[in-house]
């Protein structure tokens, strides 16, 4: 029988501890198999977070650190700074990027080191029970606000996107959702885009996908992509916000 | 050997590139500002990787990045900005990597001054971050020995996959004194094991991570990196005694504080005082039974450091509480002439000259 469709081989055959819905099992397939496809599995470096993906290492098959909270930009610059010929990715989460790491985000993107950023943004600090992120929306019910987010006491939601596309240093600034196959396929377009920027020694690429967390949002997976859809959207719009490769375009 | 004037601080720059640190990541900070000079200025030239991060904490990640993959890599800071490092020290020590960090030891706590100090002693012997583990400490008293210990640190975080720390103070980073450096080494240690550098489909994946949810597997691993630290406090504990055979009066210090010592010790001797010097030169492991040793004839000890009293404890702790354990020492970035402690000697001394 001829096989159609299998795992791709930078995913190890493993089960992963996230929970049913839970986007990050999209989301490391979309890496894996750009991995895959531009066969450097055996010249990739990941960088690991501190979050829900922390344990991300036992799930790719490419060489893995695990960084601490919010370093993980900090550590993908010190692998990439050594072996200049390594292709070397970040998978962060919200608050380990937006919060802890901010510092480290804009820095390794203002000095435009060439490492992908593929940045889960599901609005919740999702592994120690769902807390308020920086992406938290306005009035959305964390444990950490329980009377809905208060922008004038808790700040309002970070859009990292929009910040990032202001450094001289991105090559790619892009906001993708996995909320529908037309959207997963467009996300895994940005990702492949971020490797080859990567690749090419454009500069840093930051790939922010809004996924779900049903299990903290309270919601069916179903409804949790809707909730993307709905309400994430609107506040967090999808789009190119920064791409030096079609600017060469043009020139060209 | 050719031999060269030079600031301690620049010493351990020119050491670490020749003992074949490839890449250096740094954040200014008096009084080690000097050694981020010199690597931005000579790095560059020689094949190596400068790089000023935007902060203490994202230098000692960056520093993390490139030990993971099997490079030798250095990080230097003064207190403030090691209290800052020490998340990255205790993930480096939870995942067993080789990498050298640098203090240039300044007042404290807090801010402090920015003068010549030791009062890191707990947090460089105790606490470099959170966790059961500790890190090689080597404590220079010379810019040579700044140069010679940069080189140790390499070779023994090599040897052992741990973090080693030179822990040096103002006055040595900032004094010139004549250096000759060893002959330029590399790592010629294997990392294929768990270097994370790319498989290249010829191995397994590599992991570098310090975490482990099952409680019992990290009871496991912390229990075995004790056995290791075992071997190290059998293997690797150094110190200078100086005229301690017959000495009724045994001063301990190290780093700075120790040469100042010796000074005051060779002028008791003068007075007919029986003085002598024991000077750790690794604070972990920390020389105990070289000390006992030192101490058989000793009726006293006077512990004296740039600090309010740190190394008493593993003074006391080593002696077993046999002797008397005295302190003398200066604080907050003050240094004392010798003349201070042959004052104290010779009050120890029931005040006879």
């Amino acid at each position: 029988m001829a096989v159609i469709f299998e795992k791709p081989h930078a995913l190890l055959d493993v089960t992963t501890h996230y929970c049913p819905g839970c986007g990050h099992g999209i989301i490391h397939r979309l890496v894996a198999e750009v991995i895959d496809e531009m066969g450097i599995e055996g010249d990739t470096v990941g960088v690991c977070p501190v979050g829900c993906a922390v344990m991300a290492y036992d799930y790719f098959s490419c060489d893995m650190i695990e960084a601490p909270h919010g370093r993980a930009p900090a550590v993908a610059t010190g692998v990439k700074r050594s072996n200049p010929d390594l292709h070397v990715f970040t998978y962060q989460g919200d608050g380990d990027l937006a919060a802890i790491g901010t510092a480290e985000t804009i820095h390794s993107g203002t000095r435009g080191e060439n490492i992908v950023i593929v940045f889960v943004n599901n609005t919740t600090y999702g592994m120690t029970g769902g807390q308020m992120a920086p992406t938290t929306l306005s009035n959305q019910v964390t444990q950490t606000t329980p009377y809905g987010r208060d922008v004038k006491t808790a700040g309002y939601p970070l859009r990292v996107c929009e910040i990032m596309a202001k450094l001289d240093g991105v090559a790619l600034s892009q906001r993708v959702a996995v909320d529908s196959p037309a959207h997963i396929r467009q996300a895994k377009q940005a990702i492949r885009k971020g490797f080859e920027n990567e690749s090419n020694g454009r500069g840093l690429s930051i790939i922010e996908v809004l996924s779900s967390c049903p299990t903290n949002w309270g919601m069916t997976p179903v409804k949790a992509m809707e909730f993307v859809r709905e309400k994430m959207i609107p506040y967090y719009p999808l789009g190119v916000f920064k791409d030096v490769t079609a600017k060469e375009a043009q020139q060209e | 050997m050719e031999t060269y004037l030079m600031k301690g601080n620049e010493a351990l720059a020119e050491a670490a590139m020749r003992a074949g640190c490839k890449c250096f990541f740094g954040y200014p900070i008096t009084p080690q500002t000097e050694l981020a000079a010199y690597m931005a200025k000579q790095m560059p030239k020689r094949g190596g990787v400068f790089l000023q991060a935007e902060s203490e904490l994202a230098a000692v990640n960056m520093l993390l990045g490139a030990a993971s993959t099997g490079v030798r890599a250095m990080t230097s800071s003064s207190s403030p900005g090691i209290s800052l490092k020490t998340e990255g020290i205790s993930y480096m020590a939870g995942c067993d990597l080789p990498a050298v960090i640098i203090n240039v030891q300044r007042g404290g706590p807090g801010l402090g001054s920015i003068q010549p100090s030791q009062a890191d002693y707990f947090q460089a012997t105790r606490a470099m971050g959170h966790g059961d583990a500790y890190i090689i400490v080597l404590a220079p008293d010379s810019v040579q020995e700044m140069a010679d210990f940069v080189a140790l640190a390499f070779e023994l975080a090599d040897k052992y996959r741990i973090p080693a720390l030179v822990l040096a103070d103002g006055l040595l980073g900032q004094m010139m004194e004549p250096v000759s450096f060893a002959e330029p080494t590399q790592s010629s240690v294997d990392k294929s094991e768990w270097a994370a550098n790319g498989h290249k489909f010829k191995r397994e994946h590599n992991i570098v991570n310090s975490l482990y949810l099952d409680a019992p597997t990290l009871e496991k691993i912390v229990k075995k990196r004790y056995e290791k630290y075992k071997v190290i406090e059998e293997n690797e504990r150094r110190c200078e005694c100086y005229m301690c055979e017959d000495a009724e009066i045994l001063v301990t210090a190290y780093g700075a504080a120790a040469r100042i010592a010796k000074t005051a010790v060779a002028k008791a001797r003068q007075e007919g005082i029986k003085a002598g010097l024991f000077r750790p030169i690794t604070l972990y492991p920390f020389p105990r039974q070289e000390l006992r040793e030192s101490a058989k004839s000793a009726r006293v000890i006077l512990d004296t450091e740039l600090s309010m009293g740190q190394m008493v404890e593993d003074v006391q702790l080593s002696l077993g509480c046999t002797l008397p354990v005295e302190f003398y020492g200066r604080t907050g970035g003050v240094v004392p002439a010798p003349e201070e402690i042959l004052l104290k000697l010779r009050e120890m001394n029931g005040g006879k000259e």
